[in-house]
Order: structure tokens, then sequence, then C-alpha cells
């Protein structure tokens, strides 16, 4: 049971990876991109091509893979998301979406039907498990990931509440109009915004390939994990997705206990559920995150 | 050379006129009133002199240089700051993270935080709450210090009483006070004729987008301006204001 | 001063619709096999982009969900036959069940707003999907057939299918064409504006959404019942792809959302670009993709919207038009449609 626990929060972890990106382009920018999944397996597809052709480990190459998708995604905000905003709150789920079906199938134009993994390029590490008291075993990758999903999470929510470009970054979402009349360049903010959210893909995208494997087409699966973990953490706080990352493996689990194909279903049950209890407290946001706020000193004082 | 130079701003909202051929000039150091209905123009025309709003047609110079295409944070790092209609704080971030906003456009001058607490004394104990939880004239004197922290050449308060109640007027205004002496230009909206008239040097009088009277204060009267107010010059009956 | 809602314009175009509706009926005495089938397909494209568009264009909810609809309208009628009942009244059964299904959905879904609503409907697909893997008598992604198709002799099949097609896409459009005239569908193609000024105005936008989301889900069934009457085969992973949502959106976007005749139009254009560009393998998924998202930037308005915004032209009477006729002698048309 314990080990089923551990290896939730493990792969909870990973959920959380990718979820962040999702979730700060929603919460900083009102836009849910469709195209998500897609450019965190464009990233699995650039780390792992690079690792191929240079023989240079993929924690390496992955560190040229994250300026080149923060820039995608700083060009991604100024040719594309910019101009669909302004159509509406609709418009940039239709172009979004349109974007991820054509990265997904250009990458099965370039790189066929063959699934691909990162495991082969780190040697060992794949498989190290660190032995934790008990004889109960967590794998060294999955710990590694949990780790940077952590310090994503948490570097973000610093920079958005201490610095001076969070700041920016927050004002431009509340208010871009008002913004630019303080003196912020709201496009700037808007589209530095982007490029840190695809830059958190680009290590989400490398996370993937190394836990398992990766196809032309894992974009969808992979947008569906990271919606659903940051729905289940309520869309208030960055931590929150963090939760809502762990309840939602934790739920796969369990789905998987109870029927070998349950695996998918319970995390699909689970985010359903928490759908059902938010409206039925009549649409207030309720998510993990409210509910530790208000049992926490510093959230009552609110 | 005056400071500020508007020809001929033609501002519109599709098909709707909503300012239409304004033209004036203003000297450095000059506080002018704009006075007018609701639905004048007035707002309209500021937040196009700010960049908020797209201009049809005309020009507005500043210092000299042409800012009609510029976009907004770009004209306040130019020296042009807007306090909006309606505050518009960022309600989620305290009092002083919406000042330090201000400081964005990076120009230096006589205004950082501390001079903007000594000017709103009001603020000072609220310092680290968050603008949602204040009050209307807090949440103005926010506003008004986060566009002065910009150190802005001229400076353009839209409706500074708006929803505030008349003895929180005055305090605002009584903090304004050391602000209109320092000689910053500045151009305020005000429905208020007799604080309008005792406040400014000059008034241009706004209706249904075009400008009905720009005199000195000291060359026109309460009943002149009340006339261009409601357009009563136009009538051809004769109604005593 | 009058107020018309039938244009001289749109008299025309219904009496050229009656009579290719009439010419389509009697289609299949003279029409190959091959081309009975691909105007099947046509048919239940329309069906598809009206539905689509009903629920986007109409009730302001994208959705990138309707595989959900598709396939358990397919997968209910595979039920629904399997205990005995015919299976062309099967198809019928499935999507008035489908549409009870949507009744009961909406009653949480249409809480969600934007992005969570159109993710939202992808995750129940999902959840159908899975649960359908669940049934024994679909074998997993094997997937079944529908067998007591076999029943019929092999030529009528086909002029059946064809027929319930063509009247199930008459039907619909029918059915969203009295909605859209009555005070319920001018308040719809209100609250795709302005939620709140709808209620000020007495509209219930919840009550209409539903409507419209329950109408969708029901139409877009029977779309999916009717590609098994089809094709026969059933797999759930076909069924349940995303890709049918993707080409709803594609000919929504391209024809026009939020006009009845752009969905109509955009099902057309899909249909021609998909029998020239199929065989291309995935540059025609990529050209799709690609096309929805420059006419989202560019053309938000569709084709037809683009036209009908210059032309002011509207071939179905859904709009309000005032005449005004100021002296006898020279009639002066101000048309100002509310479109």
């Amino acid at each position: 049971m314990i080990n089923i626990l551990l290896q939730s929060v493990l792969l909870g972890g990973y959920y959380a990876l990718i979820a962040c990106g999702l979730a700060f382009m929603f919460q900083v920018m009102k836009i849910i991109n469709l195209a998500h999944g897609s450019l965190a397996v464009v990233s699995a597809y650039m780390v792992w091509s690079l690792a191929e052709t240079t023989g240079v480990s993929p924690f390496l190459t992955l560190l040229a893979v994250i300026p080149v998708m923060g820039l995608a995604g700083w060009l991604l905000q100024r040719a594309m998301l910019e101009r669909a905003v302004r159509g509406g709150d609709l418009l940039p789920v239709l172009t979004t979406f349109g974007l991820a079906i054509v990265l997904d199938n250009l990458m099965f134009q370039q790189f066929g039907a063959n699934t691909r993994s990162l495991a082969p390029y780190v040697g060992d590490l794949s498989w190290e498990a660190f032995e934790l008291p008990g004889n109960i075993y967590v794998g060294k990758l999955p710990v590694y990931i949990l780790v940077s999903a952590i310090a994503i999470i948490g570097a973000l929510d610093l920079m958005l509440k201490r610095t001076a470009l969070g700041h920016q970054i927050r004002a431009t979402a509340a208010d871009p109009v008002t913004a630019g009349l303080v003196g912020i360049n709201a496009r700037r903010a808007a589209g530095i915004a982007a490029a840190i959210a695809t830059m958190t893909v680009a290590v989400s995208g490398a996370a993937l390939g190394l836990r398992g494997t990766f196809d032309a087409y894992a974009g969808s699966p992979q947008l569906l994990f990271a919606f659903e973990a940051t729905i289940i953490g309520g869309t208030r706080s960055l931590w929150g997705v963090l939760a809502g990352a762990i309840v939602l493996a934790i739920a796969q689990s369990l789905g998987a206990q109870i029927h070998p194909q349950g695996f998918l279903l319970g995390g699909h049950l689970a985010f359903l559920v928490v759908l059902f209890l938010r409206l039925a407290s009549h649409g207030r946001p309720w998510s993990l995150a409210g509910l530790i706020s208000i049992v926490t000193p510093k959230g009552a004082a609110r | 050379m005056s400071i500020l130079s508007v020809k001929d701003l033609d501002v519109r909202y599709g098909q709707f006129r909503a300012v239409r051929g304004v033209s004036f000039d203003i000297a450095r150091g000059e506080i002018l009133a704009l006075v007018g209905a609701n639905g004048a123009g007035k707002t309209t025309l500021l937040r196009a002199l700010a960049g908020a709003n797209p201009v049809y047609a005309g020009s507005v110079h500043l210092n000299g240089t042409d800012i009609t295409q510029m976009p907004s944070h770009r004209r306040v790092a130019a020296g042009l700051a807007l306090v909006p209609e309606g505050r518009r704080l960022f309600l989620d971030m305290t009092i002083e993270e919406n000042l330090s906003l201000g400081r964005t456009a990076g120009r230096d001058g006589e205004w950082d935080i501390d001079r903007v607490l000594e000017t709103f004394p009001n603020l000072v104990k609220r310092r680290h709450a968050l603008t949602g939880t204040m009050s209307g004239g807090e949440q103005q004197a926010t506003a008004i210090g986060r566009a002065l922290m910009s150190n802005p050449d001229i400076l353009i308060l839209d409706e500074v009483s708006l929803g505030l109640s008349p003895l929180v007027v005055d305090q605002v205004y009584a903090s304004l006070d050391g602000l209109l002496k320092t000689g910053t230009t500045i151009i305020l909206v005000e429905q208020d004729l007799t604080r309008a008239m005792t406040v400014a040097d000059r008034v241009i009088c706004m209706l249904e987008g075009r400008v009905q009277l720009d005199s000195a204060t000291t060359n026109t009267s309460r009943d002149a301006i009340t006339d261009a107010y409601f357009g009563n010059s136009r009538r051809k009956e004769g109604l005593s204001a | 001063m009058t107020i018309q809602r039938w244009t001289p314009l749109a008299r025309t175009s219904f009496v050229i619709a009656a009579l290719l509706l009439a010419l389509l009926v009697v289609m299949p005495a003279f029409a190959s096999v091959g081309a009975m089938q691909r105007l099947t397909v046509l048919f239940i494209y329309i069906i598809m982009a009206a539905m689509w568009n009903a629920l986007a264009g109409y009730g302001g909810l994208v959705s990138i969900g309707n595989q959900l609809f598709f396939g358990l309208g397919a997968y209910l009628t595979i039920r629904v036959a399997n205990a005995g009942i015919d299976p062309f009244a099967a198809l019928l059964v499935a999507a008035v069940m489908v549409a009870a299904i949507s009744w009961v959905l909406s009653q949480f879904m249409l809480h969600l707003r934007g992005g969570e609503f159109a993710i939202g409907m992808w995750v129940l697909a999902s959840i159908a999907h899975l649960c359908v893997n669940l049934d024994p008598l679909i074998q997993g992604e094997t997937g079944t057939s529908l067998i007591s198709l076999n029943s019929y002799d092999m030529d009528l099949r086909r002029y059946y299918i064809y027929w319930a097609a063509l009247s199930a896409m008459v039907v619909l459009l029918g059915l969203l064409f009295a909605v859209l005239r009555t005070p319920t569908g001018l308040a719809m193609q209100a609250i795709r504006d302005d939620e709140e000024a709808a209620e000020s105005l007495g509209v219930n936008p919840m009550r209409n959404k539903r409507l419209f989301f329950v109408l969708a889900g029901f139409g877009t069934a029977i779309a999916g019942a009717l590609w098994l009457a089809q094709v026969q085969s059933f797999q759930p992973k076909t069924y349940f792809s995303v890709q049918w949502t993707a080409y709803m959106i594609f000919m929504v976007l391209v024809g026009g959302l939020g006009r009845f005749e752009g969905a109509i139009l955009g099902a057309l254009i899909f249909f021609a670009v998909e029998t020239w560009f199929a065989d291309t393998g995935v540059w025609y998924l990529i050209g799709l993709g690609a096309t929805a998202m420059l006419f989202s930037l560019f053309l938000p308005k569709g084709l037809w919207g683009a036209i009908a915004s210059r032309s002011g032209v509207s071939v179905m009477p859904l709009g309000y038009r005032v005449r005004t006729l100021p002296d006898p002698g020279s009639p002066r048309d101000v048309t100002r449609s509310t479109e």
C-alpha cells in the first residue's frame, strides 16, 4: 500500500511537471493551449534526435532544447495567440487545436510510427533506484522528475510573487490595457510568459521520454493529464497543480487496483468527482489549494 | 514650445465618432480642466492621448515628438501618464506593488515610493494591503501615486472624484495641492465647476465630441461654461442659464 | 414600414432547395453505387457540421469532444440491434438514448466555460471510449460490426442507408432552422454575443444552451449511427477519435461559425477536399489543421461570414429586415438585418 502511494506521488511529480506549464498559461494569459501536449512531444523528439545524432546525454541536449522551445513559445504568442485572443475566448481554443493537429501529424511525417524513448541514452539511470527503509524501492529518475517539478513550480511561484517581471506578467494578465497605461509593455510580458510556459513544457517532454516511451500522437493523452491535474488542483495557485497531479496519480493507481483497464478511468472519474464537488458548492472555486489555504493561519487571515 | 499639441483629433468606436476634430495646445506647467457631460468624449479623448484608444485621424505631439501611433507604454516612457477613470488598480497586488509597477518605464525623477506616501499619508499604514480591500479614497490615492511614480512631464487625471464622497474628494485634492503647485503639467477632468475653476488655469468644455469652449479660467465665467456644457449657445430659443 | 423575414433571394433559394431535395430523393434510380455512397458521406458530414455549429456558433460552447456523441451513437446502435431490434430502428433508438444522456451531462457540463468545457467534453469522450472497451460484445479495440444489417439485401440496404441519411439531414436541418426562427432561436443568437445582456432581456441562457447541447448530441449520434450503417464495422478507437471533432471544426471554421448556410458550405468544401486529398496521408491532416488555424486567425467568420458581411446576402430567412416605404411611388429598401 505504501509502495503504491509512493509510486503515485512520483507519477504525480511527472503530471505536475507537465501541468504547470498549462496552468501557468491559463492563470496568466487566460488561454488554454490545446497544443500543450503536442509541444511536449516536439521537445521530446528534439531531445531524442540531438542525443541520437551527437551521442550526448539527453540531460545536456535538453539544455539546448529549452531555449529553442522558449523562443517557439514567444513566437507562438506574438504570431498567433495575440491575434486569437482578440477574437474572443473561444478562438484560442480552435487555433491551438489546429496547431496541435499540425504538430502531431508533422511529427508523424518526420519520425514515423515507431515509439521512441530517452531511457537508452541514460544508461543505468533508467532503472536505478533508491532503497528506503522497509524494503521499498523508488526509482531515481521519477524522484528527479518530482524534484524538478517542485523546483520549477517553486521558482515560477516566487517569480510571480516577488519579482518585477512577475508583477508585470500578473498585471498584464489582469488588465492588459491598464498595464500599458502604467508603462508595462504588455505584449512583451505576454511573450515572456508564453516563453516561460514552453520552457517548462520542454523539461516535461524530456521527462516523458525518460520515464517511458512516446510517439507522434502521444500529445493528446499528455494534454488530458495536464488538464485534469490542473482542474483537480484548482486554477488558483501553481502549488495546487502539484496537489492535483498527485491526487490524479493516486486515483489512477486505485483504478488500476480495481480493474486491469482501470488506470485511465480512475483518473477521469476523480476529475469528474472534483468537478461535481466544485459545482455543488455553487460554483465557488473549490479546490485542494483553496481548502488548504482556509485551514492554514495565513489563509484564514485573508 | 507647448508640451502637448493636439491637432484635429478624431477618435471613433466603430462608426460612432466620439471625438471630433479636437485641437488644443498645452504649455508646460499649465493646469487644464476638462469639463463636459457624460458622453461628451472626455474619457475617450484622454485615453486616446494616453494610447489606450486608437486614433482615427489627427495627431498628438508630446514635447515635439509625434506620439500618435505610439503604444501606451512608450508614451509613459516619453513622459505622459494617465490616471484612468475608475482607478483600474491591480487588485490582487498590494499598494506598494502597484506603486512599484509605476516605475516600470524607468524614468528618473523626484517621485518614489517614499515621496508618494508623504503626499498621501493615508496610504502609509495600508502599504502592504491588497488594493482590492481598500476604500475608494485610498484606491484613488494609489492610482494617482502609481502614475506619479513614472515621473511624468504631463499627468492626466480622469474623473478623480468618481464614486467618492465629498469629504474624501476634499482630502484627495488637499493631497494634490502640493503637486499642483510644483509646476507639473496637469490635465484633470472635474465635474465640480467651482473646484475646476479654483484649481485650473484654463478650462476646455466638450460637447458631443467637440470643443465648445477653450479659455483661461480668468477670462470666462461659470455661466459661460454652463452654456457650453449644455450647448445652450446653439439654441435659437433664449433660455437663461 | 413593414418587417419581413423572407427576401426574394431567400424565397428563390428555398424553391431551389426543394427541387434539389426532390432530385436527391430519386437519385438512387439512376446514380451509381459509388456516387450514392459518397452522397451518403456528404449528408453525414453536413449533419456533423450543422450540429457542431449549433453548439458552438449558436450556443457559444466550443467542444473538442463531439466524438463522444458520434461514438456513443454507433455503439448504442450495435447494442440495441443486438437486442433484436431492426437495425434502422436501432439507429433512431440509439440517438434518442444519446439525447437522454446528453440531457444528463448538460446538468453539470454546461456550468463549465470556455476551454474547460472544450477539454471537459474530450475527457468525457475518453471515458466513454474506455467504458465501451469494457463491453465484452465489443471485444476491446478489435471491435465488432452491425451484423444484423446483413439481413437486408445488399442493394436495398444501400438505398435505405442513403434515404435514412438524406431524411436525417433534412429533418435535423429543418429542426435547427425551426428553432432558430423562434424567439428562442433569436435569443441564442443574442446570447452568442453577450450573456448578461441576453439575461436582462428575459432570455434564459441555461435552458437555451441545454436545448442546443441535447440537439447536438442527438444529431451527432445519428451521424455516428449512420456512419456505422455505411461501413458496418465498429472499432472504438476509430469512432471515439478526436479526429471527428477536428473535421467538424474545419468545416465550421471554413464555412462560417454561427451561420446556418456556413455549416453546409463548410461540409461541401470538406467533402471536396477529402475526395481529392485524402490519399496524401498525413499531409491531408496537416493541411486541415493549418487551414483551420489560418481561418481562425484571419477569417474567423468563415467564408460565408465574409461574403454575408460584405454583401448582406442571406439565403436563409433567419433575420429580420425592415422595409420602409416613405411614399407609394418609390419604395426604398432600408435593409437592416439582425443576423
